[in-house]
Formats: C-alpha cells, sequence, structure tokens
C-alpha cells in the first residue's frame, strides 16, 4: 500500500505508442503488495510489453486465480477486461473465455500456490488443449497470500524465514510445461526487465499456449539468506540459456539485417522474428528433448536455467484442433449458434 | 563516480525556486507555513533572507518563479511571490521578533550612502553586532527608488514604512536631505568602513531632434523623475495623448501612472518586438488590461511641434531579422507619425558617481567609467570601501540590491575584524528524515492538480480615481489553500542508501514521472541516453550512486521532474529511498558572529 495513488501527471517526453498511448496508459489501479514485490515488477514489464506491441487494452482480457500474484490483473490495463476466478481455477476459466471469444488477447497470470499445487491438474490441461493464451506464473517459492508456507516450486534445502529446510522435491514448471508438449516455454526473472520484456512480447505473439515462469521473490516471505527464490540468489545462479530479442515483423522489414553466424532465428505466426544470440553452451531452443536435458542438468547444478527455453511455431491451438469457426462463437447470431431441437434432431439421425 | 550529496549546493539545487532566488529564501517551507497558518513564522522565515517580504511579495522581479518546477509539470510556476505577501499581510504582531536595538557598540562605525534596500540590508545584518551604522540620504525619506519610483498602486507606502522602520528602529542614524558631494571627505571623517548603495540615480537622455523645442521642457519627461515628481506631489495632472518611449519596468509603471493623473490614450512604443521586451509578462498584461496600447517595432526619430506644442513624434517602422548567431537586424519600412501631447522616456537609468574623487584609490573602468567591484566581496579597489545594488554594476532590482547588502555585510565584518574578505563563510545543511510513520511524511506528498490561482485586481473605474489604490487584493483564503497545495515540496529530498538496495526495481516502476533507472555505469552524457525517459533539459542534475551490491549496475536519478511524491520511498522495502527535509544554512554576516562567539 502506498499513501497515496499514483499522481496523473506523467513525463511530458514520454513516447506515445502506434495507437497514441503512453506507457501510462497501459497503468491499472494501485498496487497492494508488499514494498518491492517482484510481481509489481512483472506487471510494470507488462505494461511495457503491452505498450511496445500497441496493444489495445480493450482487446485484451486479464485471467487469474487466487494469491498476490492473482491480485496482479488489477494493476494494469484497467480498460480491459478480466475475471478474478477461485484457487487455481483460472486456466479453465480462461480455455472457456477463449472458447467463445477467441479474438481476445487472454494474459493469465497465476503463481506457484495457484499453478502447482490447487491448480495442477487445470494448467496441465490448458497446456494439453493448447489454449491460445499467455500464462504467466510468478514464481516465489511460497503461498505468499497466506503469509509464506513453502509452495510446491520450493527447492529442497530452500529455508523458510524462520530457518526451516524444505524437504520435499520441487515442481519445474518448464520442464513440466516441456514434458506435457506445450510449444512456448521461458523462464525469465522479475529482477530483469531487459530479459522478461522481449519474453514478454514473443509470448503474446506466439501462436498457441505460451508459458513464462518468473522467477518474482516474495521480499515478506522468501527473500532472506538461505531462500532459493530470492533477488540475490537468483542472480547468483542464473544461466541465460538462450536469451532472444523479438523483432516485431513491421521493425524486421525496415531494418533487415543478415543472418549471422551463431544465431537461430526463428519466425513467428505473424512474421515477428525470434533472434536468438549464441551462448556459450550448446543450445538448440528447437530442440525440444535437448532443452529439457539442458534445463534439468542445470537444476541439477543448482543453476536457474532462463531464457526462451523451448519454441515450436508450427503448431494448432485450440480453435484450431477442434476445427471451430473462424469468428468468435459470442458473434455468431443465436440461431447459428443453437439451432434448434429439428437441427438436432437431424443430427442425431445422421448417427443412428 | 558516484554523486556527492553531502556538498549543500547538490540538493540546493534541487530547490529551483531557492537557487533562483538571490538571496536563497526557503521558499518550500514558507509555502509549507502558510499552509499551516503561521503566518508570522512564515514571514520571519522570509525576512532573514530577503528582508522586505512585504514589498517583495508585491513588486519581486521573482526569477524563482520562472525557475520553479511546477511550471515543467503544469507550465504554470506557483505563485511563490504573491504567497509571500499572504504571509506578510496575515502576520498579525510580530513586533516581539524583529530585531532590536542591540544596547552596546562593538566600537566600530561605518558609514553607508544612500538609504535604498541595499544600504538598509547592511545596516539590517550589521547593527545586532553592535556596529554604529549612519545613513547618509540625498532626499528627506528613506526606501529609494522603492519609495518615489515603485508607484503606490503597486505598493502601499504603509508596507514599505514597516519593513524599513523595522530596520531603522534597531538605531540606525540617517542624515537625511545629506547628499553625500565628497567621497574624500566622508572617508577622512573615521569611519571603519563604507558602503556606497546610491543606486543608479540617473534616467537616460534621448537627444533627438526637438529635444529641446517648443513647450518641450513642461511635456517631455524622464521616467524615473517624472514618477518621483507624482510621488513628492510636484506632479499632479498630465496632458490626454502620452507616449511613453521604451518598454522596461519603468515605462511599465510610467504608462500605468500616467493612465491615472489624467491620460487617455497612453501608447508605450518600443523599438523591438515582445520576445525583446524588458518588462515581464505580467508587467504587460497588467498595462494592456488598465487599456494602455503596446506599439512594436518603431524606433523614435524626432519630435514634432506646431506653433511651439508639441503634437506627436515620428518613428521609423522597423522589420527585425534574426541571423543564425542570435543577433537581429533590422530594415526600416518607413515612417510614421503617432500624435500626442506629452512624452515620458523610459529608457534606462545611470549611475552618478562625480562625488567620487578618482585619485583617492577606487579604480574607474576605462570603457563604462563604472568602478571596479569584485563580484563576491563587493570590494572597491580601495580596501574598507564597498558597493552593492544598482550602484555596483547597473540597474537591477530589489531582490540582488538585498543579496548584495548581505554580501557585503560579511565583508565589511570581516573587514572590520581584520580578516580576509575573499575568504568566505560556507554554506551549510540539515537532512533530517521526513518519515514520521509507515507511510507517513511530514509533509503533504499528494500531488495536487489545482491550475495556478490568478491574483484578483480592483476595478478599473476605483483604480483611477488615485494613484493610492492599490491594484492587487491578495489571494482569498480559498485561492491560498490552493496555490499553497501546488508547491511540490522540493526540499524534501530523494536520498539514497545504494548498499541496502536489492534491485527490485520498485522504486523504478513506481515513479510517476520516470525519473529513476537502474543501469550500467557510465558519464554523465553517456547515462542520459538510457534512461527511463528522455533527460534532455541539462540544466538539471542527474544523481548517480555507488555501484549496487548485487549486479555492480548504479541507480540514476534525474531530477528534472520528480514530483517529491516520495513513492519511490514508500515501495522501497529496505528503505534505501527515504524522504529527508533539506535546510540550506546560508552564512549572513549575524550568523557568522554566532559561530564564532
Ligand atoms: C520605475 C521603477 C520601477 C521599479 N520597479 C521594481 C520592481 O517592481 N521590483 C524590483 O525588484 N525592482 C524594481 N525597480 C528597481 C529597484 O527599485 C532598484 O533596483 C532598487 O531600488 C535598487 O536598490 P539600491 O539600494 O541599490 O538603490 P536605490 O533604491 O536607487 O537607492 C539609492 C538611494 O541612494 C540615494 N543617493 C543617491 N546618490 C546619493 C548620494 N550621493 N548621497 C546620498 N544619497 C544618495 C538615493 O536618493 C536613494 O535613496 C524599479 C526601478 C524603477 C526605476
Ligand atoms: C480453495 C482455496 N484454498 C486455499 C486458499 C488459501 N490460499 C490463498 S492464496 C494461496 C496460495 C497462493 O500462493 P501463490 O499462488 O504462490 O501466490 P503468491 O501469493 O505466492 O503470489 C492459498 C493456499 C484459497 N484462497 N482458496
Ligand atoms: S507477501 Fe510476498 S508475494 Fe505477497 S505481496 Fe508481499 S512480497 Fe509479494
Ligand atoms: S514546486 Fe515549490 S519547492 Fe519546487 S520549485 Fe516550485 S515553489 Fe519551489
Ligand atoms: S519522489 Fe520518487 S517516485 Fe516521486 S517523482 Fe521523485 S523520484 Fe519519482
Ligand atoms: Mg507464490
Amino acid at each position: 500500500m502506498t499513501s497515496i495513488a499514483k499522481p496523473p501527471v506523467r513525463h511530458p517526453s514520454l513516447g506515445k505508442n502506434a495507437l497514441g498511448f503512453t506507457r501510462r496508459d497501459y497503468e491499472g489501479a494501485m498496487s497492494t503488495l508488499c514494498a518491492g514485490c517482484g510481481h509489481d515488477s512483472v506487471t510494470a514489464a507488462l505494461i511495457q510489453a503491452f505498450w511496445e506491441l500497441d496493444v489495445p487494452p480493450h482487446r485484451a482480457a486479464k485471467m487469474s486465480g487466487i494469491g498476490c500474484s492473482s491480485k496482479t490483473t488489477a494493476y494494469f490495463m484497467k480498460q480491459s477486461h478480466g475475471f478474478n476466478s477461485v484457487h487455481g481455477r483460472m486456466p479453465s476459466l480462461t480455455t472457456g473465455a477463449n472458447a467463445a471469444n477467441r479474438d481476445l488477447m487472454y494474459i493469465g497470470i497465476s503463481g506457484d500456490g495457484d499453478s502447482l499445487s490447487i491448480g495442477l491438474g487445470q494448467f496441465c490441461h490448458a497446456i494439453r488443449r493448447n489454449v491460445q493464451m499467455l500464462y504467466l506464473l510468478e514464481n516465489n517459492g511460497v503461498y505468499g497470500l497466506t503469509k509464506g508456507q513453502f509452495s510446491a516450486s520450493a527447492d529442497v534445502g530452500s529455508t523458510s524465514k524462520k530457518g526451516e529446510p524444505n524437504i520435499q522435491k520441487p515442481i519445474d514448471p518448464a520442464l513440466l510445461a516441456l514434458s506435457l508438449g506445450a510449444t512456448f516455454v521461458a523462464r525469465s526473472f522479475s529482477g530483469d526487465k531487459a530479459h522478461l520484456v522481449p519474453i514478454l512480447k514473443a509470448g503474446l505473439k506466439h501462436n498457441g499456449f505460451a508459458f513464462i515462469d518468473i522467477i518474482s521473490p516474495c521480499v515478506s516471505f522468501n527473500d532472506h539468506e538461505g531462500s532459493t527464490k530470492s533477488y540475490k540468489h537468483t542472480r547468483e545462479h542464473e544461466v541465460d540459456l538462450a536469451p532472444v530479442d523479438f523483432v516485431p515483423l513491421r521493425r524486421e522489414i525496415t531494418a533487415k539485417q543478415g543472418p549471422d553466424a551463431g544465431v537461430t532465428s526463428v519466425t513467428m505466426h505473424d512474421g515477428s522474428i525470434l533472434r536468438f544470440r549464441k551462448t556459450a553452451r550448446e543450445y538448440d531452443p528447437t530442440d525440444r528433448g535437448a532443452a529439457a536435458s539442458h534445463v534439468r542438468a542445470c537444476s541439477e547444478r543448482g543453476e536457474v536455467a532462463t531464457g526462451l527455453l523451448y519454441v515450436e511455431e508450427g503448431g494448432e491451438e485450440m480453435h484450431a484442433l477442434n476445427r471451430t469457426v473462424a469468428k468468435p462463437l459470442v458473434e455468431l447470431p443465436f440461431e447459428e449458434l443453437c439451432p434448434g431441437n429439428a437441427r438436432l434432431q437431424e443430427l442425431m439421425a445422421e448417427y443412428r | 563516480m558516484a554523486t556527492n550529496v553531502s556538498d549543500p549546493q547538490y540538493y540546493h539545487k534541487v530547490v529551483d525556486c531557492q537557487w533562483g532566488c538571490p538571496a536563497h529564501t526557503n521558499v518550500p517551507e514558507y509555502i509549507r507555513l502558510i499552509a499551516q497558518g503561521k503566518y508570522a513564522e512564515s514571514y520571519l522565515l522570509n525576512r532573514q533572507a530577503n528582508v522586505f517580504p512585504g514589498v517583495l511579495g508585491r513588486t519581486c522581479d521573482r526569477p524563482c518563479e520562472p525557475a520553479c518546477r511546477r511550471s515543467r509539470i503544469d507550465g504554470k510556476p506557483v505563485a511563490i511571490c504573491r504567497l509571500k505577501r499572504v504571509a506578510s499581510d496575515l502576520k498579525g504582531d510580530i513586533e516581539e521578533f524583529l530585531p532590536k536595538d542591540p544596547g552596546f557598540s562593538n566600537g566600530k562605525r561605518i558609514a553607508l550612502v544612500g538609504c535604498g534596500p541595499s544600504s538598509l540590508t547592511v545596516a539590517n545584518d550589521l547593527r545586532p553586532l553592535g556596529y554604529e551604522v549612519t545613513i547618509y540620504e540625498k532626499r528627506d525619506q528613506s526606501g529609494g527608488l522603492m519609495r518615489w519610483n515603485i508607484p503606490a498602486f503597486r505598493l502601499p507606502p504603509d508596507v514599505l514604512d514597516y519593513e524599513v522602520n523595522a530596520i531603522l528602529d534597531t538605531g540606525v542614524e540617517v542624515k537625511y536631505n545629506s547628499p553625500v558631494t565628497s567621497m574624500k571627505e566622508l572617508l577622512a571623517s573615521g569611519f571603519d568602513a563604507v558602503y556606497v548603495g546610491s543606486g543608479a540615480p540617473k534616467g537616460k537622455e534621448l537627444e533627438l531632434p526637438g529635444r529641446h523645442d517648443g513647450n518641450a521642457k513642461s511635456v517631455i519627461h524622464i521616467g524615473i523623475e517624472w514618477l518621483a515628481g507624482v510621488h513628492f506631489g510636484h506632479i499632479e495632472k498630465i496632458e490626454p495623448r502620452v507616449l511613453i518611449i521604451g518598454v522596461g519596468n519603468t515605462a511599465m509603471d510610467c504608462c500605468r501612472t500616467a493612465r491615472r493623473v489624467g491620460a487617455s490614450s497612453v501608447k508605450v512604443v518600443a523599438r523591438r518586438n515582445r520576445k525583446y521586451f524588458k518588462a515581464s509578462p505580467w508587467e504587460l498584461e497588467d498595462a494592456e488590461e488598465e487599456q494602455v496600447e503596446i506599439v512594436e517595432n518603431h524606433a523614435p526619430k524626432r519630435f514634432v511641434y506646431d506653433q511651439g506644442m508639441l503634437v506627436g513624434m515620428e518613428f521609423e517602422q522597423l522589420a527585425w531579422t534574426d541571423a543564425p548567431d542570435g543577433t537581429q537586424s533590422s530594415k526600416v519600412l518607413g515612417t510614421t507619425m503617432i500624435p500626442c501631447d506629452a512624452v515620458i522616456l523610459a529608457i534606462g537609468q545611470d549611475n552618478s558617481f562625480q562625488w567620487i574623487e578618482r585619485d583617492i584609490g577606487i579604480q574607474f573602468d576605462g570603457k563604462w567609467d563604472m568602478p571596479v567591484v569584485d563580484k563576491t566581496t563587493h570590494q572597491s579597489t580601495l580596501p574598507g570601501v564597498f558597493f552593492g545594488g544598482d550602484a555596483a554594476w547597473g540597474p537591477r532590482n530589489i531582490i540582488w540590491a538585498v543579496e548584495h547588502g548581505h554580501q557585503a555585510a560579511i565583508s565589511i565584518h570581516q573587514y572590520c575584524e581584520g580578516e580576509s574578505v575573499k575568504e568566505r563563510p560556507a554554506y551549510g545543511m540539515n537532512l533530517v528524515s521526513a518519515k514520521v510513520g509507515m507511510h507517513a511524511w511530514s509533509y503533504s506528498n499528494d500531488y495536487n492538480p489545482s491550475p495556478r490561482q490568478k491574483m484578483q485586481h480592483e476595478e478599473l473605474v476605483k483604480r483611477f480615481e488615485s494613484v493610492h489604490t492599490e491594484v492587487e487584493l491578495g489571494f482569498t483564503p480559498e485561492q491560498t489553500a490552493r496555490e499553497v497545495e501546488r508547491c511540490l515540496n522540493c526540499d524534501i529530498e530523494t536520498y539514497f542508501t545504494g548498499p541496502l538496495c536489492i534491485e527490485c526495481d520498485a522504486c523504478v516502476d513506481i515513479c510517476p514521472t520516470n525519473c529513476l533507472t537502474i543501469t550500467g555505469a557510465g558519464d554523465e552524457a553517456d547515462l542520459r541516453t538510457r534512461l527511463s525517459a528522455p533527460a534532455r533539459n541539462l540544466d538539471q542534475a542527474l544523481y548517480v550512486s555507488d555501484a549496487l551490491p548485487q549486479t555492480r549496475r548504479v541507480m540514476v536519478k534525474d531530477e528534472d521532474l520528480c514530483l517529491h511524491c516520495g513513492l519511490c520511498a514508500e515501495r522501497c522495502p529496505t528503505a534505501a529511498w527515504d524522504m529527508r527535509k533539506f535546510e540550506l544554512i546560508v552564512p549572513l554576516a549575524s550568523s557568522r558572529a554566532h559561530a564564532t562567539a
């Protein structure tokens, strides 16, 4: 909480995007999270990404569950649609919303508690269905909102604020997503916007379910010595396997660059380009099996593997898989959507 | 290199108004005192720096206002000057807090030439230290140009009397009707030091054809003399159609005074266009409100008479073009006649030092015939003789005259104590946390979107009834309440303790005006190109921290548009950012005495 709302005045030289909006126009209500919470930085990175991508706020829907992380949908794009669901149920809500209106941009925000404990099944099935959405898991290793119990992402040996070590093995959501066939799997860090913003932009442009595990420290319950999800620990153990630049479609046309050695480029569905920078360890972000073993190897060494770990652009998202009509269902006239009993009987007759 | 915020000048510069004020008035603190209804305290805080708050609250040139940060936020500065008047008007009885006759002598006698604001400031600063102060004044009244040139409709005499008497009543001897006619004699009369605060008392002439023809003597006037004539009651009327030549402060007072003593048509004629006028925009506005016409791009050529009576003036109409080097050149488009019955020449003032002998060690420069005066110490080439106010480097304004007085008083005191006048006493500062609780501050940190309050004026008909009717009515209580909240409290400083920073970005993200950036180290020019928002105002400092603990990057703050809202400190989990109240300790002759005592 702060004593005052953020004053409405802005820097007079703040840039405007193609829609004539400044970054400030993508803000939401004042955050009520703890001062210094990683989730607020993720919010700021999202604001930057929406602004840079010229996202029209009224064409986006912000979906969340329960937790400090899930509260953050209130803190950006105040003109957007949104639904704050019950604990762990954000994936199914988003699946339903997307089924009804495929034309909106869906941003789901969840926590390690919300997604890996109560909502684990929901999370897995959204991946399987390949729901077109950006899924952010703001990962702090604890249940922040309920005062810091270990979550399912806490590492073995990571200690609580009182010094007690965690004894159960963690779920690594990135590895889980890789194993379930997710077509966009990334990991980033709230404390490094230069890293996070391009990945967010890539995720928003991905064709299919885009998953980003964001290490987002809980300053109140998990930022102490002994925690493996603190700002300090993350900075000291981060290994950027697949650093990426996101080159949006319109910029690529004007500033065409030749392919340079060691750089993997992936062309996205809309023509934007992902340009991977070369890293010390040979890494191919388009090889699922290799990606998974790299990430696993890192975690065994106590490293935090970050970057756009895996991307596959040719997949089919939920509507393509289900061969639904191109028009959003909400826009179909009722008679077409529900043609009536006579038509139903005809259909049934075909199967008799 | 990290910024050294323990140098008092760093945060002083952030307080734009105080930095812009020649006397370094603590503006934000006096505005907060007004907000709290502490008018007497606010007045006294002002008085400490600018000595004449009531006078300046009505007449100051207010260099603080163009400097004010608020104008970079919503286009209009805080009405700093008129708030000063509020403190003065509402201060109540403050008799007991004004300086008293010290009741002792330190055995030193000093002579001040002239009883204008600069000499009075010297007296104000030195009298409490026991100096025996004698002022020699040519005229029979005190106050200098503040009294006989600034018209009463802008500055009521009782306001001036109150502030001049506050100084004179401490036991200053004033010899009225005593022009100093020989510096040699004055120096021979045994004073320990002499201060020349005699102003620039001579109005400039305009020797054009016809200047002394016909009825010129009674209808062509020199501005400052004419204004003094009106003040002393020698002049009660002027002809109906009046031209004012020149467009500085004097011209503005002449045209408005002319409207009050019988002129029905008044034109102010300028050689150049508005962009180059010396008068402040608000003075022009006030004159135009009184139906004074401003004529641009007209160069006076000659006075025109008909049967010995002035009937007009001939002008060349000019067109000006800007050269790339910043200079301007003019082209004559033609000549025109503007009819008139009287002309007031308001084209500037000159100094007049015939009374200073040139063989007594006071060196004069060859070009302007002005005394050679040290910019810092105010001492002339003759040790023990000091100059200040308009007498030092030509006409300026009251607040500069006051600041010169402060500086000269320091020099005089050091000179009389046998110390070097070159070694100036240092500025100091206090910096105290403004935190008074969890997210609670000792100042109102919320941004108030109110527009600048507009001063209410007396109705035109009433104004023209007498030169003594004050035009500005002062702020209403509601206006005051709104205007004080517009101040951004630029003296409540963001204070950073780098080793506490965990680089969570919370401050960077919350800052409404994108002042903050955490980035790799670099020199200032380089840093300015990679901040959260463009940092193009090179007059404003960048704060740069030492390398931060986790990544060795640095915290950078562009001071330019900081609202001093404290949100960075509220969002900082480790209190690496704090809001601290900065107080500049300005050395004065009197404070220095306390320090050595
Ligand atoms: C028309 C007009 C309007 C102005 N309006 C403003 C305004 O609104 N705001 C502002 O800030 N400034 C204004 N100024 C400027 C301001 O008045 C002066 O800058 C200021 O008064 C200078 O102070 P001073 O003490 O140096 O000299 P002065 O105020 O000029 O005082 C000098 C004194 O010395 C006396 N004196 C001169 N020679 C001798 C001598 N030989 N022996 C004894 N005594 C002598 C004079 O009689 C006078 O009393 C205005 C000036 C004019 C002309
Ligand atoms: C059905 C249900 N069970 C339990 C809770 C209590 N609860 C609230 S938030 C939360 C965990 C949140 O953790 P996470 O998703 O990691 O969010 P964080 O606060 O750490 O960002 C729990 C268990 C609840 N609100 N609803
Ligand atoms: S409890 Fe932790 S996760 Fe929740 S707002 Fe505070 S710092 Fe953030
Ligand atoms: S906003 Fe207030 S403190 Fe800041 S420069 Fe203006 S008057 Fe001074
Ligand atoms: S006080 Fe802090 S948050 Fe507020 S404008 Fe200044 S730097 Fe930004
Ligand atoms: Mg959590």
